[in-house]
């Protein structure tokens, strides 16, 4: 555990200079949407800050979120930004494993207690499902993620799983997943959504951690406001064909060629908020939508759930066709029922009419 | 709940729901109306029915606030892109739409008057006299979509899916009240002109 470095001299002994460090002080700063002013103080904690011991639990995910964080475009400052924190557990990316990984765990527990970040990657069965459906070193996800927070001083959901369920809460949901803030009661809990997360987004959140030791504004859903203040629609480059009422409608008609807007290839970005729109993909090359792909919605809860990947927003998600057919067709019969009931009922009244005469009316006066 | 659930919760089982009962209520009336027929008349018809009728349904439109925004309406129902979207995924028919603005557009001058109808209702001695507590009802059922609509379409309301999901709820109450209140002479209207019109062309009478 090598917590006696400060990140600034860690990253000198990386070769990042001065300027370069300044340069993505400032970057986050404007991504946090801080004045300018606020770059040096960011700086300042920045440099003095000791390497922070980060656990990283892996539970019901596929590496999607640590592909996506390696991906953070070497060597770039938010790359080595990770290398200098202490990772201290991370199944994909530690060296350690069977029991020395998990002394590694325990052992940081220990040393860092309520001093280190964990953060969660992955959904888990809940305290009422099947432990059996995800265990590590014999140990369910449940009883790790509960032993693990005791310690912690906040807690990281990172990927939509981690944050809202994901694909393992998708109907049906055979293992009973829950989310790491169904859990999470009595630390705070920040949400880093997407499938996978914007890679400069979760690096930029452990730095505003770092920064101020404190959480980043939050909205609703535990997600920092930074970064999923703005919907993708509000944000996307496209939208000006949206506005024209100029729609791509095939993946190779004209349309599609000219760029137009994807709402009617089943685009969700006006339901969507993520940084994807404007922090881009790859190191800023292009984004699902600029290659030509309608967003998912990756970034809010229950996005499997929400209708069709190619179906516009506006289109219900349940089988409204077939609803409208057997509805209509009960109720023409119906309808045509009560008609001749109606019609029968005329016709009896006017068979049961007895006849009068004027003499018998004049009778009863 | 979440704004996301509401949106999932109104775009499924509530809009199958509200659809199912607006087809089992519109056509169990429509086909109750049409299955009692009509009388024969059997005096000596003295001119045409049928001419009149068409001409009935649609001389009797004058241009005021009251068409205007009934024009509107359907407009923006039927020519809205995300709407047409709808309608394909439901029925399977679509027909090319208008671009956004226009659609925007027209639905501000749909709301517009929709306030004028309202104010002249309650201000008018005679309509006022008139008025039913089932006509406020469906004017309200009838202004809150459109309303909801242009709230979400300028991303008035955060977040989004609460916006979209408000909308799609306040259009189910719409479909749900519909077969059972005044609102049913989106069906009926143009049916009742034309007996209007073919009874007064068989007696001659130019109405």
């Amino acid at each position: 555990m090598a917590t006696s470095k400060t990140l600034g001299e860690s990253l000198r002994q990386h070769g990042v200079s001065r300027r370069g460090f300044l340069k993505f002080c400032a970057a986050t700063a404007s991504m946090m949407a801080l004045p300018p002013s606020m770059a040096p103080a960011i700086a300042q904690a920045l440099e003095k800050a000791r390497r922070p011991s980060v656990i990283w639990l892996s539970f019901q995910e596929c590496t999607g979120c640590t592909e996506s964080l390696t991906r953070s475009f070497s060597p770039t400052v938010e790359n080595l930004i990770f290398d200098v924190i202490s990772l201290d557990y991370h199944h994909t990316l530690q060296a350690a494993a069977g029991d020395a990984a998990e002394h590694a765990r325990e052992q940081a527990m220990n040393t860092n207690a309520g001093e280190y970040l964990v953060v969660v990657d992955g959904s888990l069965p809940g305290p009422n499902a099947n432990p059996g459906y995800s265990t590590i070193a014999g140990i369910s996800n449940y009883d790790m993620l509960m032993d693990t927070i005791d310690g912690a001083a906040a807690v990281v959901a990172v990927g939509t799983c981690a944050a809202f369920g994901g694909l393992p809460k998708a109907d049906p949901n055979p293992t009973g997943a829950v989310s790491v803030q169904d859990l999470v009661k009595d630390k705070p809990v920040i949400n880093v959504s997407g499938c996978p997360p914007v890679p400069m987004v979760i690096t930029g959140v452990l730095a505003q951690f770092l920064t101020f030791g404190t959480l980043p504004e939050l909205d609703e859903y535990g997600r920092p406001r930074a970064f999923f203040g703005q919907s993708i629609h509000d944000r996307c480059y496209r939208r000006p064909f949206y506005d024209k009422g100029k729609f791509a409608e095939s993946f190779d008609d004209e349309g599609a060629k000219a760029g137009w807007c994807l709402y009617r290839l089943g685009c969700k970005g006006p339901m969507t908020y993520n940084a994807c729109a404007t922090m881009k993909w790859n190191g800023g090359a292009s984004w699902p939508v600029e290659a030509g792909y309608p967003c998912l919605g990756c970034s809010e809860p229950d996005f499997w759930d929400a209708g069709g990947f190619y179906k516009a927003l506006s289109v219900p998600t349940g089988s409204p066709g077939d609803v409208l057919l057997t509805a209509g067709a009960v109720g023409a019969a119906v309808g045509v029922g009560a008609g001749l009931m109606s019609r029968n009922q005329g016709k009896q009244a006017v068979k049961h009419h007895d006849k009068v005469t004027a003499d018998q009316l004049e009778e009863k006066l | 709940m979440t704004p996301m659930d509401f949106l999932l919760l109104t775009k499924g089982p509530l809009f199958s729901l509200a659809i199912a009962i607006f087809a089992l209520g519109i056509l169990i009336r429509l086909f109750e109306i049409f299955a009692l027929g009509r009388a024969h008349n059997y005096a000596a018809a003295r001119g045409n029915e049928v001419i009149p009728g068409l001409k009935t349904m649609y001389r009797r439109f004058n241009p005021d606030p009251g068409t205007l925004w009934h024009v509107g309406f359907v407009i923006a129902l039927l020519l809205f892109i995300p709407h047409i979207e709808l309608i394909k995924s439901t029925l399977g028919v679509s027909w090319p739409g208008l671009p956004n603005p226009v659609v925007d557009a027209v639905t501000a001058i749909t709301l517009l008057g929709l306030v004028a109808v309202l104010i002249h209702r309650l201000t008018h001695p005679v309509k006022r006299f008139l008025s039913t507590p089932q006509d406020y009802l469906i004017w309200t059922v009838t202004f809150l979509p459109v309303l909801t609509g242009y709230l979400a379409y300028h991303r008035l309301i955060n977040p989004y899916p609460l916006a979209l999901g408000l909308h799609i709820f306040t259009v189910e109450i719409f479909l749900i009240v519909l077969p059972f209140t005044k609102l049913t002479h989106i069906f009926t209207a143009f049916v009742a002109r034309y007996y209007n019109g073919a009874i007064f062309g068989r007696k001659g009478i130019q109405s």
